[in-house]
């Protein structure tokens, strides 16, 4: 039997990782450290960013353009309606993902905080300057697709589950083709369906059913997402023992009464963790609307940038600042649902 | 509807691909193309998360602390931010940071990476041919382009970050107690894990790895964002020539169905093999 060396640190392996270490992580760190903090340019001035080119970050294009990046072609005098928007909307995504609150109180919160963010950002009240929802943009939008896409699939998404495991077989098999079709395609070409194929089919009207871009593609998002969140709701179907159903048909609960009181709340109290780990996929995926022409986070750095023959040399330094941005919101949102 | 306008002539050209499609090709053969030029960035790409996914998802349960440091900032990174973004900053950098075809990277007159992309020798029937260096391109042999390359180091390094997540909680989905039985049995660390732990542990992880490279596939589509043709910008650029909207949604479904079914079969076969002798 051998006797294991009393420092585990120093063994062979040990020593030739941190040799690795030293040589090869410290000096990348370091060479990133210096272009980034160091030798930066930090004032909104293009030629000392032209200056450091190469040598240092010029987050200069951040200061020079935020109010572009993070919320699109909004008004510039308006901004605070957009900034307050994304507090109105930020705060109960928090709230649901720590599960700070009664699944009531959640829903009281996203109605009233909801609407308040959505007539703040509308205008047309309270003396607000009206703002046509073309011209919303960045953050405020990114949160709105989010959210209200998935506010409606979640409701649409139990449906589903519940759909695909009813014994009237045709419904079953309806729910399934749905929830497999979707979960098929990829959510590019369902968007590019939704933003430019509607209206082709509608003889051309800009606005199919009196729905314009934004709607549609929030709709989508939604019809697309409740295929993925019925999947995740029937897992947590599948984790209520039978028994649980049984007694309370037995008790004289009719089959709607079982599902609401016995069965759902159990099935979703156990998969709610991987319902908020769909929310952070969505939220992520929610970029795709800029293939379609919508300046959500993604687009409004294009909105920002593509056009800007002298800033746009510093394209980089604004795909690091709006991957901050989508990585703070992940990142910290993950940490509440654990 | 019908399907008859695939033996139409499609009014455009595909820039890359094993099928190069002139314009005026028919319809069906430029969306041939396009699925094998998904094919073409998926395939490889999936090899690499793959492979680069066991490496970290490995480095997250290293008991070296730099190791597991450097894994854990990998994924948390990459887990978090959007595969469009890691995109589009890989394609930007592939076409701004890289030099001119002229001053080229080289790797022994063999090999040249600059904006125009990775070219290498080519192997034909007359033997190898070797890309030179010209005055505006490197010409000659085989070349991939930036959108491709920018596609596939995305695709790859983005769900290499999920495959490892996969991995670690499919090792630590294994009870301790199987690696202890194991030990006890006079087995060493090593056999402890090559014959119990990650046996089981595959078990856990196919389903679920299968999962993220059909995510991959499907993802594979963000190749419009740059300009690849794959099929779904093939699909997008002959749904606005031809009006056929419906037809071309549905060649989409078909082939995407398809595609999911062959690697769902892939898939199944290789989780049968895993769960050989599973009770």
């Amino acid at each position: 039997m051998s006797v294991r060396p009393n420092f585990p640190g120093l063994t062979a392996s040990h020593i030739l990782i941190w040799a690795l270490v030293l040589s090869l992580l410290v000096p990348v760190v370091w060479v990133a450290f210096e272009w980034a903090v160091l030798q930066a340019v930090y004032t909104p001035s293009l030629a000392q960013c032209q200056a450091a080119a190469g040598q240092g970050a010029c987050w200069g294009v951040v200061a020079e353009k935020w109010k572009i990046m993070l919320f699109g072609r909004y008004p510039a005098e308006e901004t605070w309606r957009a900034a307050t928007a994304v507090v109105l909307w930020t705060v109960p995504m928090f709230i649901t993902a720590a599960r700070l609150a009664k699944p009531i109180v959640l829903f009281g919160l996203w109605l009233v905080l909801g609407v308040a963010g959505l007539l703040l950002m509308t205008g047309g009240v309270g003396g607000l300057q009206p703002v046509p929802t073309n011209l919303w943009g960045g953050l405020p939008l990114t949160l709105l697709i989010a959210c209200g896409g998935f506010g409606m699939a979640l409701p649409l998404g139990v449906l589903l589950a519940l759909g695909r495991r009813s014994a009237f077989r045709p419904l079953a098999w309806l729910c399934t083709a749905y929830i497999e079709l979707l979960r098929a395609l990829p959510l590019v070409s369902v968007l590019f369906l939704a933003a430019f194929v509607l209206p082709l089919l509608w003889k051309g009207a800009a606005a199919p059913w009196g729905l314009d871009l934004l709607p549609r593609v929030v709709l989508t998002i939604a019809l697309f997402s409740s295929a993925y969140l019925a999947e995740v709701v029937r897992g947590g179907l599948q984790n209520v023992p039978a028994g649980q159903a049984q007694a309370a048909r037995a008790l004289g609960l009719n089959a709607i009464q079982m599902q609401v009181y016995i069965v759902l709340p159990q099935a979703l109290r156990a998969c709610l963790p991987s319902v908020l780990n769909s929310f952070i996929t969505l939220f992520k995926e929610c970029s795709l609307v800029s293939i379609v022409a919508l300046f959500e986070l993604t687009g409004a750095l294009s909105l920002a940038l593509a056009g800007d023959v002298q800033w746009r040399d510093f394209y980089w330094e604004g795909y690091l600042f709006i991957a901050t941005v989508y990585w703070l919101y992940c990142f910290s949102l993950s940490k509440c649902v654990k | 509807m019908s399907l008859g306008f695939l033996s139409d002539p499609a009014g455009f050209s595909l820039s890359e691909g094993w099928l190069l499609v002139q314009g005026g090709a028919p319809y069906w053969q430029v969306f041939l193309a396009g699925v094998l030029n998904t094919l073409k960035v998926a395939l490889p790409a999936a090899t690499l998360a793959t492979i680069l996914g066991f490496i970290i998802g490995f480095g997250q349960l290293s008991k070296h602390p730099v190791l597991r440091a450097c894994s854990r900032v990998y994924v948390n990174t990459l887990r978090n931010v959007p595969l469009l973004i890691v995109l589009l900053a890989t394609y930007f950098a592939l076409t701004q940071f890289l030099p001119l075809a002229v001053d080229a990277w080289q790797l022994g007159n063999v090999v040249f990476l600059s904006k125009s992309g990775l070219a290498f020798p080519a192997v034909l029937s007359t033997g190898l041919q070797f890309p030179t260096v010209g005055r505006f391109a490197v010409n000659g042999g085989w070349v991939l382009t930036p959108e491709y390359l920018a596609l596939l180091l995305a695709l790859s390094l983005y769900t290499a970050a999920f495959v490892a997540e996969v991995v670690r909680s499919g090792v630590q989905a294994v009870k301790p107690g199987m690696q202890q039985a194991a030990l006890a049995l006079g087995l060493n660390e090593k056999q402890a894990r090559r014959h119990v732990v990650m046996p089981l542990a595959l078990r856990v992880m196919v389903p679920a790895l299968s999962n993220q490279l059909l995510n991959l596939l499907k993802n594979a589509s963000l190749g419009v964002a740059i300009g690849y043709p794959e099929l779904v910008s093939v699909a997008n650029t002959a749904m606005n020539q031809s009006g056929k909207a419906v037809e071309c949604v549905l060649i989409i479904l078909l082939v995407y169905l398809l595609l999911s079914l062959l690697a769902s079969l892939a898939m199944n076969a290789l989780n049968a093999r895993v769960n050989r002798g599973a009770l």
